[in-house]
Formats: structure tokens, C-alpha cells, sequence
């Protein structure tokens, strides 16, 4: 697997808010991302999309730290985040795809706890909490506990926990699975407010629409491939961006589909 | 359809051997338990057949009896054992519901308690093989046994879950119920110390014998003897019993069915941060607050508090000869008991252990964190059970000497458990699951973590337990003082260092920490 990787030795670079290269790992047999890199330019809404099982949350375990890479290297703002993790994970905020949350916990003190985790003053916690929990318009389920929280719900207040030390950069792993179009419109808003600002948004998804209105940039994961990158405008090519999806994932059968499956 | 559910389980089964080799090794554990189990049972069912007939029928009604209440009781306790062919995982499949319940029956056969069970009630036939009309017999209770085991642990776990609507009264009463056969142990004790305890199993085992739990297993004893009257009464019984339990479980079954899991509570207003507001808001005083949060609210930690009344109450029944030395270890052994709990916390935590990891939290402050919370109520406890034995037992003299073994151990234990717990992980029950349940093939490892801690933890008290000896044998008060102040020393010593220890192993292994605790689901 190694002859595959990208063994050119990359400067560090300078600007983007997170920085890719050649990240690599497999599982048993299976690789599940093979030999990525990839620039996030500060200041952008970066969408991630791919199909199902293409490496999104293994590749985005391996920015954020959760994962150790086998190769390659990840920078964040110029900080190399498996070198100097602590310092790293401060200018990070994680929302991860598929990992319990303290759900013994209630909605406000899950996310009054990753504050205090983080080292932030009592009256700085206790005011952005209020704030994350209007947002996420989840106030009069701030004393539930979210093991009682709809799926929804629970992504919301992930994402207030990953929202709460304001973090330069924010990496979102599905945000909107399970959101409803309501909540889904205001975290919109609130992310791009986050952007308008001078923060960056990496959000994986795979729903195209959705990132082609929401994202400025995208890159093209395929069975743990980088297939494309850039500006939306520079991947799409004048199609819309799930027909260029399709074309460049594939995959599309074009049979007569399943000719018993109709009512009489 | 039934030999497709059936098969199922066997495939199931099967994958799940291939995930990891530890659970091959569980698995093997299992089975040479099974198998030294039905071979003691085959023996004595041999010896059995050899002797008189009344005793045999005896013998037999009870252990059959006991048989019967285990496989009912048992899955609630740990329900989830079998949760492989849950019911609610065929509510989107059209499945007739005869078949559905063939076919789980016949499912819950699979496996090392089913495979067991079957053998030796079919084998309890052979012990009256003097008369063939009572094993002809035999065989066919043996059979109406078995499905009655295998449907009342259906039932009991139906019943119990569809009763258990809310999530609050699941975790309570998954708690509760271990209480009843944790005590039954000094219950049949008590009884059997005040009668003769031979009479008393005879009576007993007539009494089972006219219940459902014996019915079936009195048969063909009854036969043997020539007692065709109540063999026929007793034949019915256990048939009626076991119509009864497969039309319960229908109607149980059809009502899980169309039941949703359960239902949520109401929607609260926040302002209540609870143990937040005690700690100091620093990384530790969270960490803290988290924990103790979870020792009170989370079922699997209340599960380890709860295990350690009862067995200092069962302890104290089994030393009924009223000796003191039993009473007065009571207070080390809780403190070992609560600082080995906190080497499953990682584990408990799952893959919600991530969050510590993003926010960057330093292990030191996340094991010290732990520490912590388990310390608020762990040292007024220890302190409580090594302090009251001795003062109601009047042996003062012994206080320092006993306190410096029990703070000892527990400072040193939580020491340990820091770092076993930052690298060594294993199976616990999934966050939300049952308290008791034992996850499949989790035996090997976890016996290995588990017995090689407690090892540690004897070498680590080793100094401490050296000097309470000395103390004790040549009666110094000295010796018993520097004692206590040893066990003080040594454990603060033996626990910082623990947790800088743990801290760092934390600090270098947390994402490997975390794939270990996310291979566990």
C-alpha cells in the first residue's frame, strides 16, 4: 500500500485552516483511506461529500485527532495537530459521526462540560451555554437528559459542545442527519455568520444540494480517494453538483431497474 | 421459517466469533464450564440411578426445580443475554407468529446454558432405566422441561421489558431484582441451619414437585414408584404450565410488537447544573462532576455500589458462627471493592470518550477527575465499615491498625485503577443496556485484566498488610499506629503517582484508547 502514497516530503503550509497530507489508514485488509491531501483555505465553508463508506469519517478522525493516522500528516493553522495535540485541539471544534455523548448528562450540562473541559472560566461557560442553547433552540429541553433527546436534538447539542470554546475552525462530520428543516436553516445561518467572521467550516455530508448551496468549497471522496477539489463552481463545471458527483463517483445503473416492482 | 430463525442464531453466533480472537476464548471458557458442568451432571445422575428411587425423584425435582427458576430469573437479571433474536428485530418482517415463536424457542436452545440443559434433562431419563415405562416417560418430561425453562426466560424478559416503558423504571428495576437472589443464598442457609436439613429437602422437594417448577421432573419418579395417580396429576400441571407460558409470551410478544422501545419523559427547563456547581470549574473539578453524575445516574455504576451491601450482608450471614475476624476485614474489603470499580470507567464511558480527547483535556486532569468523584463518597464509606465493626465489637485497640489497611488499600487501589484503566480496558455493558448483563465472549480478557489488577493490588498493600500483621501478633500499639500512618503515606504516594502515571499513558495512548473502548460495542 505504501508504493501508492504520495512520498513527496510537503512544506508546511502557511495559510490554509487545515492542511492534509498523504493521510493513510486501513483497517485489517481494508484501506480505508488511501493517501489523501487536501488544503482547507481559512475562511471557507469546505463541504466533504462522497457515498457511503468512502472515508469521510475515517479521513475527518484523522484531522481532528481522534484517530491515529498511519501516514501522512495533518496541520491545523500551522499546527501540527499529532505533534502538538493540546494546541491543536484549541483551535479545533469536533462534532463526530457515530460516538455517544454523555447521555447521562442533561443538554445543559453536556455542553457546560465541555466548556469547563476545555479550561474556560465558570461565567464564560455559563453565558455562551445560554446563548448555544437559544440557538439551537433547545432551552426548554436544557434540564432533559439527553439519552431522553430525539436524534436531532442530540446532533444540536453536539454541536453546541463543539461550538462553545470558538474555535478558528470547526469540523462537522453529518451535521444535519436526522435535523429538522427548521433547526437545519438556523444552524445555516449561524455557521455562515461563523464564516462571514473569519472562521472556517469543514462539514461532510452526502447531500448534495445542501452543500452546493451552503459550501464555497469541495472536495470529492470516493473509496478513500480524493477524486476532486476546489471551488464549487470549479468541481461542478457548469453541472449541478450531484449529476458531476454521479459522473465522477459512478456507480449509476442504467438497467431497467427492477421491472416487478410496480402496483397494478 | 422456524429452521431459518434458527439458523440465524447459529450465524450470528458464528460472526460473532470472528471479531475478535477474545471472544473465541470466552466462548472456550464457556464451553469447558458447560461441559465440566454436564459431565458432574451426567455423574450424578449415574450415581443417582443407582440408588433408591425416593432419593433420586428427590434429587432430581430439586435440581430441576432449580433449573426451571434460573432460566427464568437469570435473563431479566441480565436481560440482553440473548437479545441476538430479539423480537423487536422482526417487526418489519411479516413472520406468522407461530413460527416466530417455534423458531425462537428452538433459538433460545442454542448456546451453552440451552445445549446443557437439553443433555441433562434428557440424560435425567436414563436414571430410571429399571423401568421403561418411567424413562419412556422420562424422556417426554424431560422435553415438556426444557421448552418450559427455555419459554419462562421468553416471558419473564418480555414481561419485564414491556413493563419497563420508561427508561427510569428499566434502570431501577434491572437493579433491584439482583437484591432477591443475591439474599437467597443466606435465606436457604437460615433455613436449613434450623432443621434437620435432609427433612427439610425431602419436604421441600414434595412441595416443588405439586408446583410447576417440579411437576414435570416428579414424573417419571412417580411412575418408577408405582404412584401412576399423581404422576398423571403431575403430567398435567406441567403441560397446563407450559400452555399457559406460550400463551403469555404470545401475548406478550404481540404487544412488543406493536410497541414502541420506550417512551421519553417530559421536556425539562435547564438551571440545575447539579454537581457542576460543586467542583471547582477547572478540567478536574468536571471530569468530577461528570463522574459523579454518572456513579448516581447510570445504572452500571449504581450496579457496583449496590454489589457491595449485599456482600458484606452475605458475608455476615455465612459467619454466623459470630466470629469477629469477618466483620472486621469488612472495612479493606469495601475499600478494595470501590477502587477496583473505577478500572471499568473508561470503558463505561464508550466512544462518548471522544469528547475528552477533542477538548484536549490532559490525562492527569481526567484521571484525577475520576479519582475525585470516587473519593467523595468511597473514603466516608471505607471509613465507616472499617470504623463501626470495630467500635460495636469493642475492639478499639485494633482501629489504627485496620484503618491503615483500609485507607491503604483504597488510596493504592485508586492509584492502580488509574493506570489500569488508561490502557487496559474490557468489556462492560453498553451504556443504556442492562447493569448485569455480561457481554458475549467478554470472558477472557476480562478475567485476565481483572485477576492480574487484583494481583497487583495485593503486592502494592503488600507493606502495609506486612506491618498490620506484625501489630497484630505482638499486640504493639506502636505498630498498629505506624501502621495507620503507612497505609496513609504509602496510599497518597501510591495514587499521585498513579494518576501521573495514568495521566501519561493517557496523554500518549488516547486515540488507541479509544478504538479499544469502541471494538467493546
Amino acid at each position: 500500500m505504501t508504493d501508492s502514497l504520495p512520498l513527496e516530503t510537503p512544506a508546511v503550509p502557511a495559510a490554509p485552516a487545515l492542511a492534509i497530507r498523504g493521510l493513510a489508514k486501513r483497517f485489517g485488509e481494508k484501506i480505508a483511506v488511501n493517501g489523501i491531501s487536501l488544503d482547507v483555505p481559512a475562511g471557507s465553508f469546505f463541504g466533504l461529500v462522497g457515498p457511503n463508506g468512502a472515508g469521510k469519517t475515517t479521513l475527518l478522525s484523522m484531522a481532528t485527532g481522534l484517530l491515529r493516522p498511519e501516514h501522512g500528516q495533518v496541520w491545523v493553522h500551522g499546527t501540527d495537530v499529532w505533534a502538538e495535540p493540546l494546541k491543536a485541539k484549541r483551535l479545533m471544534g469536533v462534532l463526530p459521526d457515530g460516538v455517544r455523548l454523555f447521555d447521562r448528562l442533561t443538554g445543559e450540562q453536556l455542553v457546560t462540560y465541555a466548556g469547563l473541559l476545555r479550561g474556560m472560566d465558570r461565567v464564560t461557560v455559563a453565558e455562551r451555554v445560554h446563548d448555544l442553547l437559544e440557538a439551537m433552540d433547545l432551552t426548554k429541553d436544557a434540564g432533559t437528559l439527553v439519552v431522553d433527546y430525539s436524534a436531532g436534538m442530540t446532533k444540536k447539542i453536539a454541536l453546541a459542545s463543539a461550538l462553545i470554546h470558538a474555535p478558528r475552525l470547526l469540523v462537522l462530520d453529518e451535521p444535519f442527519e436526522a435535523v429538522d428543516p427548521v433547526s437545519a436553516a438556523n444552524i445555516r445561518d449561524i455557521l455562515a455568520g461563523y464564516v462571514a467572521n473569519g472562521g472556517t467550516v469543514i462539514v461532510s455530508s452526502h447531500v448534495m444540494d445542501l452543500v452546493q448551496r451552503m459550501c464555497d468549497h469541495v472536495a470529492v471522496v470516493s473509496g478513500g480517494s480524493l477524486l476532486a477539489a476546489g471551488t464549487v463552481d470549479e468541481v461542478r463545471g457548469g453541472q449541478s453538483l450531484e449529476d458531476r458527483f454521479v459522473q465522477l463517483v459512478g456507480g449509476r445503473t442504467h438497467s431497467e431497474g427492477l421491472p416487478w416492482l410496480r402496483t397494478l | 421459517m422456524v429452521a431459518h430463525l434458527v439458523r440465524l442464531k447459529l450465524t450470528l453466533l458464528r460472526n460473532s466469533l470472528r471479531r475478535s480472537p477474545w471472544q473465541i476464548v470466552g466462548i472456550v471458557f464457556g464451553a469447558l464450564y458447560g461441559l465440566s458442568l454436564l459431565v458432574l451432571l451426567l455423574g450424578a445422575l449415574f450415581f443417582l440411578s443407582t440408588t433408591d428411587p425416593e432419593l433420586a425423584r428427590t434429587a432430581i425435582v430439586l435440581a430441576g426445580a432449580a433449573a426451571v427458576l434460573g432460566w427464568a430469573l437469570i435473563p431479566v437479571l441480565a436481560s440482553g443475554v440473548d437479545l441476538t433474536l430479539d423480537p423487536a428485530r422482526f417487526v418489519t418482517f411479516a413472520v406468522p407468529l407461530p413460527q416466530l415463536l417455534a423458531g425462537l424457542a428452538l433459538g433460545g436452545l442454542i448456546g451453552i446454558p440451552g445445549v446443557v440443559t437439553l443433555l441433562a434433562a434428557l440424560a435425567s431419563a436414563a436414571v430410571w432405566r429399571h423401568s421403561p415405562a418411567a424413562a419412556a416417560a422420562g424422556l417426554l418430561t424431560a422435553l415438556i422441561a426444557v421448552f418450559t425453562c427455555v419459554i419462562a426466560a421468553r416471558v419473564t424478559v418480555a414481561a419485564s421489558t414491556s413493563l419497563a416503558s420508561s427508561r427510569r423504571f428499566k434502570d431501577v428495576t434491572g437493579l433491584l431484582a439482583i437484591i432477591p437472589l443475591m439474599l437467597l443464598g443466606p435465606i436457604i442457609g437460615g433455613f436449613s441451619s434450623v432443621s434437620n436439613a435432609g427433612e427439610y429437602l425431602v419436604s421441600l422437594s414434595n412441595t416443588l414437585s405439586w408446583t410447576p417448577l417440579g411437576a414435570a421432573w416428579s414424573v417419571p419418579g412417580d411412575i418408577a414408584l408405582g404412584q401412576w395417580g399423581t404422576a398423571a396429576a403431575k403430567l398435567a400441571i406441567a403441560v397446563v404450565f407450559l400452555a399457559l407460558l406460550v400463551w403469555a409470551w404470545k401475548v406478550l410478544l404481540v404487544r412488543a410488537l406493536v410497541t414502541p422501545p420506550y417512551n421519553a419523559g417530559a421536556r425539562r427547563k435547564g438551571g440545575k447544573l447539579g454537581f457542576f456547581g460543586w467542583f471547582p470549574a477547572t478540567p478536574t473539578g468536571a471530569v468530577a462532576a461528570r463522574a459523579l453524575t454518572y456513579w448516581i445516574r447510570d445504572p452500571r455504576y449504581g450496579a457496583s455500589l449496590l454489589i457491595i451491601p449485599l456482600l458484606v450482608v452475605v458475608l455476615l450471614f455465612v459467619n454466623n458462627t459470630g466470629g469477629t475476624v469477618v466483620p472486621l476485614l469488612i472495612g479493606p474489603l469495601v475499600a478494595f471493592l470501590l477502587a477496583f470499580g473505577l478500572t471499568a470507567d473508561v470503558a463505561y464511558d464508550n466512544t462518548a470518550f471522544a469528547l475528552h480527547i477533542s477538548t484536549g483535556v490532559s490525562g492527569f486532569a481526567d484521571r484525577a477527575g475520576r479519582v475525585l468523584a470516587c473519593a467523595v463518597f468511597a473514603v466516608p464509606t471505607v471509613l465507616a465499615a472499617t470504623v463501626l465493626p470495630c467500635v460495636l465489637l469493642g475492639e478499639t485497640d485494633l482501629l489504627p491498625v485496620l484503618l491503615g489497611v483500609s485507607i491503604g488499600t483504597l488510596l493504592s487501589g485508586l492509584g492502580l485503577s488509574s493506570v489500569v484503566s488508561a490502557r487496559y480496558t474490557y468489556n462492560v455493558p453498553l451504556p443504556g443496556e442492562n447493569a448485569f448483563k455480561t457481554p458475549p465472549g467478554s470472558g477472557g480478557r476480562t478475567a485476565l485484566v481483572q485477576s492480574l489488577g487484583m494481583l497487583a493490588q495485593i503486592v502494592i498493600v503488600l507493606p502495609v498488610v506486612a506491618l498490620a500483621a506484625a501489630a497484630v501478633v505482638t499486640g504493639s500499639a506502636l505498630l498498629g499506629w505506624l501502621t495507620l500512618a503507612a497505609g496513609v503515606v504509602l496510599g497518597a504516594v501510591l495514587l499521585l503517582a498513579g494518576i501521573r502515571i495514568g495521566g501519561r499513558w493517557m496523554d500518549r495512548r488516547a486515540p488507541e484508547l479509544l478504538v479499544a473502548v469502541t471494538v467493546n460495542k
